[in-house]
């Protein structure tokens, strides 16, 4: 068992499946001789060489598109985009043509490939380097979208992405990558995508999360804990599909929910996961649904005044905690 | 006739083939610096590209160009009085074989049309006047390549149905009925995938397919598969972003891609000198270092002279081509457009004149292989054929609408 921040989490799955597996590969912008803006890929032209390491040329839409056509004829790429708010050139492949193949030629052709990007804000990335575009990703059926948010998490859930015969779309809170670590088992595993995982067990209230929320709701939950209050954390890991079964089992258990993202509060996951409780533990519950995310405004601004205006921090959490326990 | 006439070379002159072409002010610029005629190579000019100075728009730029080389090879156990010099490769037989399967896709894409006006064909992008281009390319494909795979577009029946989709299986698509090969009909017809016939079209999103095209040939590369990919488009497609990156990567990685512009100089109602400030959409090619070339696609040896030097450059290894395929559009884009509000009859009158069906009847009665009577016999043999075929098809049966959910994903929902 050994201690790891999420980024080396990341780089290990890949390297272990580009060892266990010919036909995975990397792909994108500075991944190659610089290992990626993010050091996501360092060391691995060396080991795996430039066919196998590809530096693209700074062109999004031509990155996810190769990807893709690569992955129909049976390979596993791994397509790094280098900031989750550039992926809007690759939109058009990843949206309207990745999640539609299987569909589209009736199960005769699939498109296994990963596209992994860094995703979220509280990095001082403003406009442009903060977005978390998961909720665009999870509207499309054919498409899973996994959001970890802790190195075990990022390990067992890019060994899974890689070997899914599916498109993934793979998101990287960009802030857990150095300041996040924790244990990851010597070999190796997998978690299963579409699986929510109990972080913090509780009876008081459910929080539903994912990324870097996840870390802000369990620091959260410890302050409350102090009061002799005990909050269940669910992280969702993935976003599309979410495992309905453990978001719907902890509400029913605990009869009251908060859902916390750093995405804009409107039309996204959060508002999916409000209303399958809605729909289905209505009865179960002592209060309404409650959300906690980020406003509805174009990103994360980048001034620090601005940026801790937009973010659902620890203390806003708690005191969002406070106003469920109370109704 | 003259094969070779129809050729021209975008790094070389850009006359031949482009009579009926409205002229405007990029043409002066397409005239080359090096005025080397590609007709003037003799057979056993060598195979190497040779870097040459290309003038275009003024400006003077590198560009490796595709030459001409072995063709005219003498095809002795076919070769007839009055057949031209055939390019490497093509045979007169390969010719007749040619001309019976564009009877076949004419008659069918005619049957097509008409059962769209019947109201029973929902959607038609018809490929009248596009035949040769594709029946060349695929089989330039099929001699000039180990092995090979089309990422087509929507008006590449010719391509599909040479590939092995039956005229059943066609009207299948076009009836969106079950048992259609491509999308179980979920798809507008001609979209899918024929993977065992070397055939995939995702999407109705123009060109999306092209940098798909440039990563199942860098797949092949890095499997050390000796294949290359043919990837269709129009000329409006080229107008796309996603063209420019997918040439730029297949250029930079050297993938075995060869980029067939199918240019009817129309993107739906839009001419090509509003797509485009160029006379030749090859021109595109010096921008990203790889060689382009233009022929004229409603002539079956031209358009496979051109076609085969970038399929063997793709074999070799030595990376992508565009080529450019003159070809005329006798119908509206699909059935649901209507042309007469943006082209005048004399025009499709004149494009009428440059038919490829008529164009190798010719070229092959004068070589004493097409007579008036094998010629009506091999389209009543399609006529029958097209008519079991629609006879078959209507009389299947739509896909189940529990068939909707199913194959979202690898595992069941």
């Amino acid at each position: 068992m050994a201690i790891m921040t999420v980024i080396e989490a990341v780089r290990e799955a890949m390297r272990e499946e580009m060892r266990r597996d010919a036909s995975v590969f990397v792909m994108g912008e500075d991944v190659g001789r610089r290992g990626g803006v993010f050091l996501a890929t360092q060391g691995f032209i060396d080991e795996f060489g430039e066919e196998r390491v590809i530096d693209t040329p700074l062109a999004e839409a031509g990155i996810a598109g190769v990807a893709v056509g690569a992955a129909m004829a049976g390979m596993r790429p791994i397509a790094e985009i280098q900031f989750g708010d550039f992926v809007f050139p690759a939109f058009n492949q990843i949206v309207g043509e990745a999640g539609r193949i299987r569909y589209g030629t009736n199960g005769t052709v699939n498109a296994p490939l990963v596209v992994r990007m860094p995703y979220g804000g509280h990095v001082r990335g403003g406009l442009f380097h903060s977005q978390s575009p998961e909720a665009y990703f999870a509207h499309t059926p054919g498409l899973k979208v996994v959001t970890p948010a802790t190195p075990y998490d990022a390990k067992g859930l890019l060994k899974a992405a890689i070997r899914a015969n599916d498109p993934v779309v793979f998101l990287e809170h960009k802030r857990t990558y150095r300041a996040v670590r924790g244990e990851v088992p010597d070999g190796d595993y997998v978690v299963p995508i579409g699986v929510a995982d109990v972080k913090r067990p509780g009876d008081a209230a459910t929080i539903v999360t994912y990324g870097l929320t996840l870390h802000y709701s369990l620091r959260a939950a410890e302050v409350l804990a102090a009061d002799g209050v005990e909050v269940e954390v669910v992280d969702l890991r993935t976003v599309s599909p979410i495992d309905r079964e453990t978001v719907l089992k902890s509400v029913r258990k605990t009869n009251r929910a908060l859902v916390v993202h750093e995405d804009n509060i409107s039309l996204g996951v959060g508002a999916e996961v409000t209303a399958l409780i809605a729909e289905h533990a209505f009865d179960s519950l002592d209060a309404p649904v409650m959300r906690l995310a980020g406003p509805d405004i174009p990103a994360m601004p980048f001034a620090p005044t601005l940026e801790a205006a937009y973010m659902p921090t620890a203390d806003k959490i708690e005191a969002a905690l406070r106003r469920l326990l109370e109704y | 006739m003259s094969w070779c006439a129809g050729v021209s070379f975008a790094i070389g002159s850009g006359a031949a083939g482009m009579e009926i072409r409205e002229p405007h002010a990029a043409e002066v610029g397409a005239v080359s610096a090096n005025t080397t005629d590609a007709r003037g190579l003799s057979p056993a000019a060598s195979v190497e590209f040779h870097p040459r100075f290309v003038g275009c728009a003024g400006i003077l730029a590198w560009c490796p160009a595709l030459e001409p080389s072995g063709w005219g090879a003498d095809n002795a156990s076919t070769m007839t009085q009055n057949m031209p010099k055939l390019p490497n490769g093509l045979n007169a037989e390969d010719l007749v074989d040619i001309y019976a399967n564009m009877v076949l896709i004419r008659t069918l894409d005619e049957r097509i049309w008409a059962m769209n006006r019947q109201g029973k064909a929902a959607i038609v992008a018809s490929s009248q006047g596009h035949e040769a281009a594709q029946l060349a390319s695929v089989w330039a494909l099929r001699h000039h390549a180990r092995d090979y795979f089309c990422f087509t577009y929507y008006r590449d029946l010719a391509v599909t149905v040479s590939q092995g989709m039956t005229p059943t299986e066609a009207l299948l698509g076009f009836l969106a009925k079950e048992g259609e090969p491509m999308s179980g009909a979920r798809q507008f017809p001609q979209h899918g995938a024929m993977r065992d016939r070397k055939v995939i079209n995702i999407s109705n999103v123009v060109a999306t397919h092209i940098p798909q095209a440039v990563g199942w040939a860098l797949a092949a590369k890095m499997r050390g598969e000796e294949t290359v990919v043919a990837a269709y488009m129009g000329d409006g497609a080229t107008s796309q972003g996603e063209v420019h990156e997918a040439m730029n990567f297949a250029s930079v990685m050297k993938l075995p891609v060869v980029f067939i512009v199918e240019n009817n100089r129309y993107a739906i109602s839009v001419p090509q000198h509003r797509q485009m400030n160029v006379m030749e959409v090859s021109l595109r090619a010096i921008g990203y270092g790889m060689p382009g070339v233009t022929a004229d696609g409603t002539d079956v040896v031209a358009s496979y002279a051109a076609c085969a030097e970038a399929v063997e450059r793709a074999a070799r290894g030595d990376g992508p081509s565009l080529v450019e395929l003159n070809v005329e559009r006798y119908l509206p884009h699909t059935s649901d457009d209507d042309d007469s509000v943006y082209r005048n009859k004399v025009e499709i009158e004149e494009a009428r004149k440059r038919d490829p069906l008529a164009k190798l009847r010719e070229l092959l009665a004068g070589a004493g292989l097409m007579t008036d009577e094998r010629d009506a016999e091999l389209l009543e043999s399609a006529r029958r054929e097209v008519d079991a075929a629609t006879d078959a098809a209507e009389a299947a049966p739509f896909p189940p609408d529990d068939d909707v959910m199913e194959r979202v994903f690898e595992e069941m929902r």
